[in-house]
């Protein structure tokens, strides 16, 4: 035992030299992600576990957490108000990203081709994700109102079409928010298209032009499959974008946030009002986790659908 | 130069020396951002400080928006205000969450407050004690543009019947039949919930909530209110919610005849392009009148103790005395929360205060438990009438069942 410690006691400095490169390489690769690693520990991951928590308990702020089980759980599912949140929050889903990708892929493809003033129009498009999203709601708000201030709906009678009441009808005003919102992220979308067609070789296209296939076949047999990153990334992207819809809902509704009669409220809003109009925080969390899995399923099972087949 | 220099060091010397004696105690004060408001609080301040050298008094405001969540997480943190600003609706979440203390009757005596201030102040009372007093308190009114009244050939509104008629006399329609200049504005997150619950309900003989604080409109009274209510919309086609976004947006542009509002609107109209007047809420067929009051109290905060509660009391006696109160009215133009200020016949004569005045002698006070979702089932409840087509009966038990649901929640 003591020439043990006499060797480690002479050879202090040599430690490092015992070591592989490898071993070295990837002490080196840990110290630097440590940092990263203990601030998204400490910024994302605790705070995850604690809501995981608080949705067991009946925190309201001011008293302190009681463990009361699965009664938050309970509560929720039996409220048909969040159910109603519930098909709202997958309505956004189900209708905005396919209606933002194809448009925005359509833009694209044709943009794409278009010479004359190409990078003015490419600007113009990508304006709108530029804009604060509160800004854009109060106009959008105003746009919908009815006459004599609405712009669309002046439009519409002096065509002599009816008023339409948009954000005034429990059918047309989740329509009416979810417009905006995919024309905002639409600029984004057509950018990240473009720059995924122009990455497709254009031997590709040559190579099928000489063996005489179609306009059609081409985009189906060669550009649309060569797209899949680019789609794959855009299709998980703007889902979660229209998961957590919330400020195009919030700015164009604030009079009665999520309404009329809860038909445009989003999860994340009642989130939101349960946590900090009512600070029912246990509650709140219980819904938190039901958006978390929300997100962690479907982000799942579009990155299975659309995997690549080897 | 040289007198410069001597100045300065004579400044100098002068500040440290003030710097000694006001080391005595410095308190917070909270309130929310609402322009008016700070500056008044300011001015307060400005003389509570001059007479009471040996205390600073530091006024801290946030938006409205966040302005409850701030005081709650300040008290998780350990370091509230010591004297804080609450709307009287607060109270139960305030006094149970321990975010302010009991006044101390030794120091705010409970008879003079039950003689010398409007009977509404009893809201801040709970068991034996008062948590909080107001400086200002407000009321409902019924604002008319005088130019669309003139136009029309009509006087002010007295009762319902009146105002039905008036409506429909001011209201302007496009050839499409839609309403270009509404004749009385709907907007029930606005101030008509308060109109309906304490008011109209009152005026078709019933009561908005029982002795013990539970839902009671839902009864005949509660329907015939309802519908008074909805058919401005869908009978005389006189208003439309949503029209110009808020009810007090489209007076603000003079393109509504009438909207019920309150005194806090005051500063926002003065400056309408256009001439308006105020009268009191309209009476019933036989005369029967009801009013809305709330306020925002001062309370003081449940940390304080030692020399700053003392100093948070001293501060709160000022901030509720009657020369507090005719600054508030002045700058914010609020209504002073005592008797004797506010009833002067000054005031009872002045032709924009006199119809808020006349209606804090018979308001109603509602108890809310959390205001914003009680408001929010009001609102629902029209919604289910104009937009779906519910019955009145209907959409009203589904109301009082919801609005019960939250008041039970909250007095577990």
């Amino acid at each position: 035992m003591p020439s043990a410690n006499a060797t480690s006691q002479t050879n202090p400095a040599r430690f490092s030299d015992r070591l592989s490169i490898g071993t070295k390489r990837v002490i080196w690769a840990w110290t630097f992600l440590t940092l990263p690693i203990l601030f998204y520990a400490g910024i994302r991951f605790y705070p995850t576990f604690q809501a995981f928590w608080l949705s067991l308990t009946n925190w309201d702020l001011l008293r302190p957490a009681q463990f009361i089980g699965l009664a938050n759980y309970q509560k929720m599912f039996a409220d048909p108000i969040f159910w109603k949140v519930f098909n709202n929050t997958f309505l956004y889903l189900i209708i905005g990203t396919p209606v933002s990708l194809v448009t925005s892929f359509v833009i694209a493809f044709y943009l794409d081709r278009v010479r004359f003033m190409h990078s003015f129009i490419r600007a113009l498009y990508f304006l709108p994700f530029l804009t604060t999203a509160a800004a854009m709601g109060w106009v959008w708000r105003w746009f919908y109102q009815p006459v004599p201030i609405g712009v669309i709906n002046g439009f519409l009678s002096t065509i002599g079409i009816a008023q339409q009441p948009f954000l005034r009808s429990v059918d047309q005003a989740l329509i009416s928010v979810l417009v905006p919102a995919i024309w905002a992220g639409l600029g984004f979308q057509v950018i990240i298209f473009m720059a995924g067609l122009r990455a497709i070789p254009g031997t590709f296209y040559e190579a099928a032009r000489i063996d005489g296939l179609g306009e059609w076949a081409i985009l189906r047999k060669i550009t649309i499959p060569l797209l899949k990153p680019t789609t794959v990334f855009l299709v998980v992207f703007s889902s979660i974008g229209f998961l957590r819809i919330f400020d195009q809902v919030y700015n164009m509704t604030t009079n009665d946030p999520g309404g009329p009669l809860n038909s445009t409220k989003p999860l994340v809003l009642m989130i939101y009002q349960t946590a900090f109009s009512s600070y029912q925080m246990g509650y709140a969390a219980a819904q938190t986790v039901v958006l978390f899995t929300i997100l962690l399923v479907v982000s799942l099972l579009q990155l299975y659908v659309l995997r690549e087949k080897k | 130069m040289l007198t410069k220099a001597k100045l300065a060091g004579l400044a100098a010397g002068v500040s440290l020396l003030a710097m000694g004696s006001a080391q005595a105690v410095e308190i917070e004060y909270w309130q929310y951002v609402f322009d008016s408001r700070v500056q008044a609080m300011d001015q307060l301040i400005a003389k509570f400080q001059e007479a009471n050298p040996d205390i600073t008094v530091k006024q801290t405001t946030f938006p409205y928006a966040d302005y409850q969540t701030r005081v709650v997480a300040a008290k998780v943190a350990g370091q509230g205000p010591d004297v804080v600003q609450l709307f009287y609706g607060w109270t139960d979440q305030f006094v149970n969450g321990g975010l302010i203390q009991p006044l101390d009757p030794a120091v705010f005596p409970h008879a003079e407050i039950e003689s010398d201030f409007f009977p509404i102040v009893s809201a801040m009372k709970r068991g034996d004690s008062y948590y909080g007093l107001p400086t200002a308190v407000r009321s409902l009114a019924l604002f008319y543009n005088k130019a669309l009244f003139d136009e029309a050939g009509l006087q002010p509104p007295q009762n319902l019947e009146e105002l039905v008629a008036a409506a429909e006399a001011t209201t302007k329609r496009d050839g499409g039949g839609n309403i270009t200049s509404a004749g009385i504005t709907l907007d029930m997150a606005g101030q008509d919930h308060h109109w309906w619950r304490e008011v109209l309900v009152r005026q078709n003989g019933g009561e908005p909530y029982d002795a013990e604080g539970n839902v009671a409109y839902d009864s005949e009274a509660g329907a015939a209110a309802l519908k008074f209510y909805t058919d401005l919309q869908t009978e005389h086609k006189v208003g439309l919610v949503g029209f110009m976004d808020e009810g007090q947006a489209a007076f603000r542009a003079g393109m509504a005849a009438m909207t019920i509002d309150g005194t806090f609107r005051l500063g926002a109209f003065e400056s309408n392009p256009f001439e308006w007047g105020v009268v009191e809420l309209p009476a019933d067929a036989n005369g029967m009148r009801s009013n809305y009051s709330s306020y925002f109290a001062n309370a003081i905060g449940a940390t304080a103790e030692g020399e700053e509660l003392e100093a948070a009391q001293k501060f709160l006696q000022y901030i509720s005395s009657p020369e507090a109160m005719e600054i508030w009215l002045d700058v914010v133009g609020e209504l002073p929360a005592r008797r004797d200020v506010a009833l002067t016949d000054k005031n009872l004569e002045d032709p924009i205060l006199g119809p808020f005045l006349k209606g804090l002698e018979y308001a109603q006070t509602t108890q809310f438990y959390d205001e914003a979702a009680q408001r929010q089932t009001a609102i629902d409840m029209v919604n289910r009438v104009l937009l779906e087509n519910q019955s009145i009966e209907d959409s009203l038990s589904q109301a009082a069942q919801a609005e019960q649901a939250i008041i039970d929640q909250a007095r577990q």
